[in-house]
């Protein structure tokens, strides 16, 4: 191969080296021996989601995919690539923020309460094969988890004791529009590892580059070879190519305002009258935080809280004593979109959307949220004296 | 995220749908909060729910909390008899901005007119405690004004008296008059031109019914109070007070963390009268 | 010290930016009256020739009922106008007003200032306008308390 004979140099935080195919396994393993639960991109159900991986045999070698607005399928690949797919269904969010957690359980007996908090045993995990959009999906999160007033502790400790080795996109989907949200398909922080795939004539190979002390000591203790020019070369030139390849875009200059002052938009009722209230956007979304806090008994007594997701599309989701606060559909879709959009920028001073295209894709109807952001441009009808009012706080 | 046990050491019942639940911490001290800042109660085994602290931090003794039954855990909270338990998480939010500050101890010398519909009194008690409270050092004026359906749905009547006895200008309005009510009549907002107060100087404290907060905020700033200086208590769907659970949204705030105390101007007016549907 | 009747009008709300000339006008057609706590000041059925400018203490705007308390529609004070019924055919009260508290008011005959709209439209529109504010500002008031505020969720 064309690589540099493998060695075991040190690496350091920064550093850049090239992994052949067989390289990827022995990082797998190694991050098995070094205790890790390891989990990636799997093929389950005719999608890719996340999974189990015990080698780089259990990632999906050699499928494509092919995503429009409501539409997902795989497809054999005619080349033997790990990661020639944009994301599926499944993000990394429920690993971090289970769709259902117990938060605690009591003992009533009279008068007395015993409460106990489930123990945070698991043990580390590591993720190989997350994507760029992923990684800017997870720092959202950690806006509202872990960032905050409060810290969700379960979040913030299953977050900070996990390794990530992110994968750069070369294959987005018509679906996706993370280069409009300066979310990949390159990747800058956020990663122990960072991967590009290359499989060009010089061989199948990953360009990695540590970018902490956990992802470097990993390379240093596994076969790796140096990074040549030609070898950088080619990962600009995978990325160049998939940002070209990007389906969709998003024009975000002036985006939040433009929402925040079109609220009695028409757009908002003509997208109403297409939108199920399905939620599938929201439980696709790897930003999407809201959940329901509910209790029940059990039947030996115990009560226990647990935390679950919720959607703004659904009715209860606004419930007010005697109502919901939002009964059509077009105002919870206006909810869902604005808060991405807009709102999240004046809570969380970030976006809530990283262009993953799950939204899309997943959509039963194809609803395509880069779309009703540019319709609602096409035609901005809001009085600028709406836009003076934002930002005006205590 | 997980409640401090506390007792129930007493319990009033206000109205036919209102009930007064005095709390001390099974183990441990009480918690310190301000007024306007809620708590998260839990009715064990049914579930949980945003309820405001009604006491004054300067009262030493239990929390109290006042609970209008309108659903499944209100109602099992106003339920839960003396001795019985009660999971307690907070405070959260933001409060009435009544209480002097640790490193000034200033008076404030503005006249606050506080304005109260139905249970929108018990959020509020606790600032005007603190407002009475410091009448003898020169704070400034306190007009309570409340409004309630009928005589029999006015609560902390007692408080009321009190608050009168100290100097403060206390008027009440009903809507619906029984035969022994000698009081107004009429909406509360006809009790602003009554009350007596420096529009110009004047801050203003409003809890109630949203609808009613909207129509007193326009009043008063139509009267000449800045806008600024008028606050109101807003109320969402609040599942976590921790600002996880996004359910409390209101446009670019979440209540249980920018609110539920705001001030009029600005975006909240806007999103006051933003036609939800 | 002693107030006229001219600065007694003139200071009351309802002449607020009012033509001097129709100041004096109303002032021409207006005494003062007070009432003590029972008092009616203007009697349900009855013709309605008058209003009052109330300048102190309370007053009920009420309806009586056989075997019960008289019900009490709202409460008004100084500052506010009682009456309109003198503006508009067939000039007969619809209300009892009675005074809570010793009231002082101004008495103004409507009859009299009626006859002088009759030559002058923009007196006519001028006091109109006055009216209907008043008319407003309590039907506005009116609406929110059917809307029955503090009403309980469940009762919708």
């Amino acid at each position: 191969m064309g690589t540099e004979r493998a060695t075991r140099g040190t690496v350091r935080p920064g550093d850049v080296a090239v992994l052949d195919a067989n390289g990827l396994d022995a990082l797998i393993r190694r991050l098995r021996e070094l205790g890790f639960e390891t989990k990636g991109p799997v093929v389950r159900d005719g999608a890719i989601m996340p999974g189990p991986i015990s080698g780089a045999s259990d990632l999906p070698v050699g499928v494509a995919d092919e995503q429009g607005p409501g539409r997902y399928r795989l497809s054999a690949a005619p080349h033997s690539r790990f990661f020639d797919w944009a994301v599926g269904p499944g993000s990394w969010k429920a690993e971090f923020f289970p769709a259902v957690q117990e938060l605690w359980r009591a003992n009533v007996d009279g008068a007395s309460v015993a409460l106990m908090e489930p123990i945070l045993d698991a043990p580390p995990l590591a993720i190989v094969g997350m994507r760029p959009c992923e990684v800017a999906s997870l720092a959202v999160l950690d806006r509202v988890l872990m960032e905050g007033s409060y810290r969700d502790p379960r979040y913030a400790q299953r977050r900070e004791g996990t390794f990530v080795a992110v994968v750069e996109c070369a294959s987005p989907a018509a679906t996706c529009f993370c280069a409009s949200m300066a979310s990949g398909p390159s990747v800058d922080v956020g990663f122990d590892l960072a991967l590009t795939e290359l499989d060009d004539e010089r061989g199948h190979r990953f360009v990695a580059r540590a970018g902490t002390e956990s992802g470097a000591e990993l390379l240093s203790s596994i076969d790796h070879g140096s990074a040549s020019t030609e070898d950088l070369n080619a990962r600009e030139q995978v990325l160049v190519a998939a940002r070209a390849r990007m389906g969709r875009e998003l024009d975000t200059e002036g985006l939040a305002g433009l929402l925040a002052r079109n609220i009695d938009h028409p757009q908002w009722a003509e997208v109403g009258d297409r939108c199920l209230s399905c939620a599938n956007c929201t439980l696709v979304c790897p930003t999407c935080f809201c959940s329901d806090v509910r209790d029940s008994s059990e039947l030996d007594g115990t009560i226990v809280r647990r935390r679950a997701w919720s959607s703004c599309f659904d009715l209860e989701h606004s419930y007010l004593h005697g109502g919901a606060v939002r009964t059509s559909t077009s105002s919870r879709y206006r909810q869902w979109m604005t808060h991405k959009l807009s709102t999240w920028w004046d809570q969380f001073d970030t976006t809530g959307c990283v262009g993953c295209g799950r939204c899309i894709a997943w959509c039963p109807v194809g609803i395509d949220i880069t779309e009703e952001a540019a319709a609602i441009a096409r035609s901005d009808t809001g009085l600028a004296s709406r836009v003076e009012l934002r930002g005006v706080t205590s | 995220m997980t409640p401090v046990v506390h007792r129930v050491v007493a319990r009033t019942r206000e109205t036919d749908d209102v009930v007064t639940l005095c709390l001390e911490p099974v183990d441990g001290p009480r918690m310190d909060f301000l007024p306007g800042q809620f708590n998260m109660l839990s009715a064990f085994g049914v579930g949980e729910v945003a309820i405001s602290l009604s006491g004054a931090p300067r009262d030493v003794g239990p929390l109290r909390h006042s609970v209008r039954d309108v659903g499944a855990v209100s109602r099992a909270l106003c339920q839960i008899e003396v001795g019985g338990v009660v999971g307690v998480r907070g405070p959260f939010g933001t409060d009435w901005r009544v209480t002097p500050r640790e490193e000034t101890r200033s008076v404030d010398h503005r006249d606050t007119v506080v304005v109260a519909g139905g249970i929108g009194l018990a959020p509020l008690r606790g600032a005007v405690c603190e407002l009475v409270a410091t009448l003898p050092e020169g704070g400034g004026r306190v007009f309570v004004l409340v409004g309630a359906r009928e005589p029999s749905q006015i609560v902390f009547g007692e408080d009321l008296a009190a608050w009168a006895r100290a100097g403060a200008t206390v008027l009440v309005s009903v809507d619906r008059p029984s035969s022994l009510w000698h009081g107004h009549v009429g909406l509360v907002t006809t009790l602003l031109a009554d009350a007596g107060f420096n529009p110009a100087n004047t801050r203003a404290l409003l809890c109630g019914p949203e609808i009613m907060m909207r129509f007193t905020a326009r009043a008063l700033v139509d009267m000449g109070v800045n806008p600024l200086a008028v606050l109101v208590s807003l109320e969402r769907n609040m599942q976590c007070g921790l600002g996880w659970c996004g359910h409390c949204q209101l446009g670019s705030l979440l209540l249980c963390r920018d609110g539920p105390v705001v001030p009029y101007a600005g975006i909240v007016s806007g999103l006051m009268n933003e036609r939800e549907r | 010290m002693i107030t006229s009747l001219a600065q007694i009008v003139r200071q009351h709300p309802f002449t607020v930016g009012l033509d001097d000339e129709y100041v004096a006008l109303i002032e021409g057609c207006a005494h003062n009256v007070a009432f003590a706590p029972g008092d009616l000041l203007c009697r349900e059925g009855e013709s309605a020739d008058t209003f009052y400018l109330l300048r102190r203490g309370h007053a009920s705007i009420q309806v009586h009922a056989p075997g019960r308390a008289p019900i009490v529609i709202e409460t008004v004070g100084p500052g506010s106008v009682v009456g309109w019924s003198w503006l508009v055919a067939p000039y007969r009260w619809t209300f009892d007003a009675q005074a809570k508290e010793p009231v002082g008011a101004v008495a103004v005959d409507g009859a009299c200032l009626r006859q002088k709209t009759l030559v002058d439209p923009a007196l006519g529109y001028a006091l109109l306008s006055r009216v209907t504010a008043e008319l407003l500002a309590r039907l506005q008031a009116t609406r929110m308390r059917l809307l029955d505020l503090y009403g309980g969720p469940g009762e919708h």
